[in-house]
This record gives C-alpha cells, structure tokens and sequence, in this order.
C-alpha cells in the first residue's frame, strides 16, 4: 500500500517537470497558433547553457539560472524576430518546416559543442534531501520544487494574462491578431516577447530536466513529445489543463513503471491516447475559438 | 489643412482593383458620412485609412503629415481609432477587459475613460464582467465603440454602427454621437442608411464601385442626385 501511495506521490511531482515542459509550447501555440517542433530542443539548449555558466562561472545552478533567464529570453525574441515571424501566415506548414529544420541544427550545434556525452545539473546537497511525510513515507525536495514551480509559473502567467495590459494584449493578439493592431498592439513585438517568455519557462523547466536525470543533445524531441501530449490532454489554451496534463502523464509512467519498469514510458502515450479517445478536444478545451 | 486627407487613394486586393484615386477630406470637429451600396468601398476605404491595408505614404495624410505608408499601430498611436464593420470584440475577454484594451497603444489625457464610456452606455457597466460574447447586438456594438474611444482618439472612424439593430438600439447609439462630438472628436461614418446618415453629417461622400460619385452637404442635396449617385443610372 505504502508502494502504491509512494507512487502516487512521485507521479503528481513528475508532472510538474512535464507540466513545465508544456507551459512554453501551450504560450506559444495559444499566442500565436505555432507549434514549435523545435520546444525540445530548446529545452536542452537552456540545460546546457545553465550548466556553462554555473561551471564556468562557479556557480550555484540556481543562481546560474537568474543569470540563464535573461540570455534565454534574448535568444527567443531574436529567434522569433529574425527567423520565427517571417514564416507566420495563413499556411500553416512554413512554420512546421521551420521548426523542424531548427530542431536538427539545434541538435546537431550542441552536438558539435558539448559532444554526446551525457551530463548532469548540479543540485548539492539539495539532490538528496527530502521530507519525511511519516508512515515511511518521503518526498524528495527537488521533486517537490518542480511541482511548485510549475504552479508558481502558471500563476505568474495567468496573472500576466488577466491583470496585466502587456497580457491583456498577448490574448488581443491570439483571439484576433488585425484588431488588435486597431489598439496600437504590434503583433510582432507581441510575439517575440511571447516566445523570449516561453524561453524564460523553458529554463526553469531545464534545471528541473538537468537536475533529475543526466542529459545529452539527443534527448529534446521525446521532452517535446510529453510537452505535446500534456497540452493535448490538458486542451490547447488552458495552463492549468496543462498542469493537468503534465500530471496525467507522470502519474501514468510511474504507475506503470510500479507494475513493470519497462512500461513506464508506454504508460504515458497510453494515457494520452485513452485521453485523447474520450475527451478528443482536451480536458479544459477553450470555449471560443 | 484637413486634419485627415486621402489623396488619389487606391487600394488592391490581390490584382482586384477596389478603390480608384479617392480623394476625401475631414475637418477637425466635423462629421463626414460615407454612403454606398453593397461592395462599393467603403469599409476598404476606413481599412487604408488604419493602415491595414499598406499603401503609398502620401495617399493619406494626418494633421499635415503623411501617414499612407504607416503600420496600423503607428497610426492608432496617432489618433485614428476605428469601430470596426462586425464589431469584432476579443470573444476572450469581458466586457471591461475590452474597453481597457482599447487605449493600450495610446494612453493620453482626455475626457474618455471606462468610467465615462459607462456612463455613455449604462447598461454596459451592469455587464462589465461578462464574457463580450454573451452579449446582444446593440450592447456588443456599444462596447465596441467604446473601445474605440478610451484612447480619447482625434478622428473615430465608424463602419456600419447600426447594422443589424433594431431602430430602437440604433436610437440609442446615434444619440451618443453629439456627446462624442462634443468631445472634440471627429467622425467619419461609413453608413447604409441613409437617412440616419444625413441627420447626423456635416457632409456626405456617396462611394460607388470603388469611385466617389457624389458629394456634399446633406441639406444641399436632392433625393433625385443621391439616388443615382447610390444606384447609379
Ligand atoms: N479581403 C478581400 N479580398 C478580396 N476582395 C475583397 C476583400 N474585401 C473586400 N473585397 C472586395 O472589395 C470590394 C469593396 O468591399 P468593401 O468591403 O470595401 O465594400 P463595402 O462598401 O464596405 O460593402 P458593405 O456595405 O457590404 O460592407 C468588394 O467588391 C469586395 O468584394
Ligand atoms: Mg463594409
């Protein structure tokens, strides 16, 4: 029984990592209907470039994230001024194609750079420390904190969304991109902010990634396909289904993996299809679109 | 100077050709009436104004600067805010998240704010925290005129703002029409009746076919020239 509620357990914390591996792909696609095949990529591009400034500079990771934020977004506005914006129109393949080509080069440029090699964020004294929840039960803290932290970052955003201008016209964008320029909104500032800003989520969700697991180039498209299967089962438009989904699918692969460790990834693509079988548009499909 | 001028304006769609060198002007504090049947050009016409269209800069000139070639941003920014043909509210957003967005490009000192725009439209401030597309056709059309003045604008340009109404909804928001003048705000209405047309215009311009067939002081005109500027012969 302990095992089981254990399981439990770890499978809502591991849906906070891939509820944070979706937030950047759900902002991106509700803004500006693009989905980013690259968002993997990226995400592995943001570990390792939280692992070179936390070696090089020895530093803290989580100070060398502070520091990672910044660049991060930096390198998404730029990505999304030069290359991204100029493939957005009606057909929906340019960006696809776009994308996909950016996955390779990314890929292959952290290849070139870093080697395959796997490698590791360092958390110190963190890594191991958890909580006694009595009854033999325990939870690691740095599982803990990628829950709260995907909370926390949907909270920052939906307070963004709701009670800000700046998001006020992220959602003008989205829901009709030629009248919101009618209010001053330039569609295309709006939409390298709104990818500099997934870039900022995507280095929070890269510590997490770094700190849990080893890593190497190769891994960003199955960090996508997660990311895709939570957004898909949270329904497009909603973070808080994205948190939902995220969690579906962590507690799948842990709950599978409990029965036999060699179901845990199959555990998670079965919950998405069985979701995706029931609920076709999403567990909190958006009412307007 | 005309504070908004359009010279030998054009406009295109694809190699359609829907506007031929219209040459327009308002005046500040003025209110300028657009008529025409079905297709003729008129909301083509408001589009190149807020630059949605793109054109040559010199095609359409603003407090004697030529504004042709601006994004439509840029131009909002400026003073030019537009009620959309449809009213085209953001179906995500309440009523009150609507009127906000509204000076989001362009927030100066003026007599409009979401407490003013509520008292224009009252019973928009019963339904501020209503989704905008719960609401009925005259309250969405209140709204949208209302977002378009929180940016207390220079020139409003209207497409069509009793399209679909019932003629006591219409009533409704024609009267808000002085108070809006009042302000020092000019209008441009683009308008297929034609008679709510020329009780509130200074001047009509009666498009046709992508040309300007007629125009003038209402009071100067007869029914016999409007009727073939409308029509044609
Ligand atoms: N997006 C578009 N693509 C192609 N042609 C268009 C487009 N929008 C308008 N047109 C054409 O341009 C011409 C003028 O259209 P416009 O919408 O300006 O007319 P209008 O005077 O506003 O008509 P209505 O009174 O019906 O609103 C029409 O022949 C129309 O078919
Ligand atoms: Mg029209």
């Amino acid at each position: 029984m302990i095992g089981w509620i254990d399981t439990v357990i770890q499978g809502v914390l591991l849906g906070g990592l891939y509820a944070l591996f979706a937030v950047g792909l759900s902002l991106i696609f509700g803004i500006m209907r693009l989905v980013n095949l690259a968002h993997g990529d990226l995400i592995v591009l943001a570990a390792f470039v939280i692992l070179v400034i936390s070696r090089a500079l020895g530093l803290n990771i989580f100070v060398a994230l502070v520091l990672a934020a910044p660049i991060l977004f930096g390198i998404g506005y730029a990505l999304q001024h030069f290359l991204l914006n100029r493939t957005l129109g009606r057909d929906i393949l340019p960006p696809l194609l776009v994308t996909f080509g950016l996955s390779i080069i990314v890929q292959n440029g952290l290849l070139e750079a870093f080697s395959a090699d796997s490698r590791r964020l360092d958390a110190d004294a963190l890594e191991t420390a958890s909580i006694a929840l009595g009854g033999g039960l325990a939870v690691g803290v740095m599982p803990l904190m990628t829950l709260v932290s995907a909370v926390a970052v949907i909270f920052a955003l939906n307070y963004l969304f709701y009670r800000l201008p700046l998001g006020r016209a992220f959602r003008a964008t989205s829901d009709d991109p030629e009248i919101a320029q009618l209010m001053g909104v330039d569609n295309r500032r709006i939409f390298a902010l709104a990818m500099g800003l997934a870039m900022v989520v995507t280095a929070i969700a890269a510590l997490y990634l770094g700190t849990r697991a080893t890593f190497d180039p190769s891994i960003g498209p199955a960090r996508l396909l997660y990311a895709f299967e939570a957004v898909i089962i949270g329904g497009l438009g909603s973070l808080w289904g994205t948190l939902a989904g995220g969690v579906i699918i962590g507690l799948a692969q842990t709950i599978g993996a409990h029965i036999n460790p060699e179901w845990q990834i199959l555990a998670g693509h079965v919950a998405f299809l069985v979701v995706l079988v029931l609920r076709p548009r999403g567990l909190f499909p958006r009412a307007v679109d | 100077m005309a504070l908004l001028e359009t010279r030998k304006l054009t406009a295109f769609y694809r190699d359609f050709q829907a506007l031929f060198g219209i040459d327009t002007r308002l005046e500040a504090g003025e209110t300028v009436a657009i008529i025409g049947a079905n297709g003729a050009g008129k909301s083509t016409y408001l589009k190149a104004i807020t630059g949605l269209l793109g054109g040559e800069p010199e095609s359409v000139w603003f407090d004697g600067k030529p504004i042709g070639a601006l994004a439509p941003a840029e131009i909002m920014q400026l003073g030019i805010s537009m009620v959309p043909e449809g009213r085209r509210l953001f179906p995500s957003m309440t009523v009150e998240e609507n009127l906000l967005i509204g000076n989001y490009g362009r927030s100066v000192p003026g007599h409009w704010s979401i407490e003013a725009i509520f008292e224009l439209f009252p019973r928009l401030r019963e339904r501020r925290h209503q989704s905008s597309t719960t609401l009925s056709g005259g309250e969405q059309q209140m709204t949208a005129i209302g977002r378009a003045l929180m940016s207390n604008p220079r020139v409003l340009l209207c497409d069509e703002i009793s399209l679909g109404l019932a003629p006591i909804v219409i009533r409704d928001i024609y009267q808000a029409l002085p108070r809006i003048k009042a302000t020092g705000t000019s209008v441009m209405l683009v308008e297929q009746d034609i008679v709510q047309a020329m009780k509130v215009a200074d001047r009509i311009y009666c498009f046709q076919e992508g040309r300007i067939s007629l125009t003038g002081n209402p009071s100067a005109l007869t029914r016999e020239q409007i009727h073939v500027a409308y029509f044609g012969s």
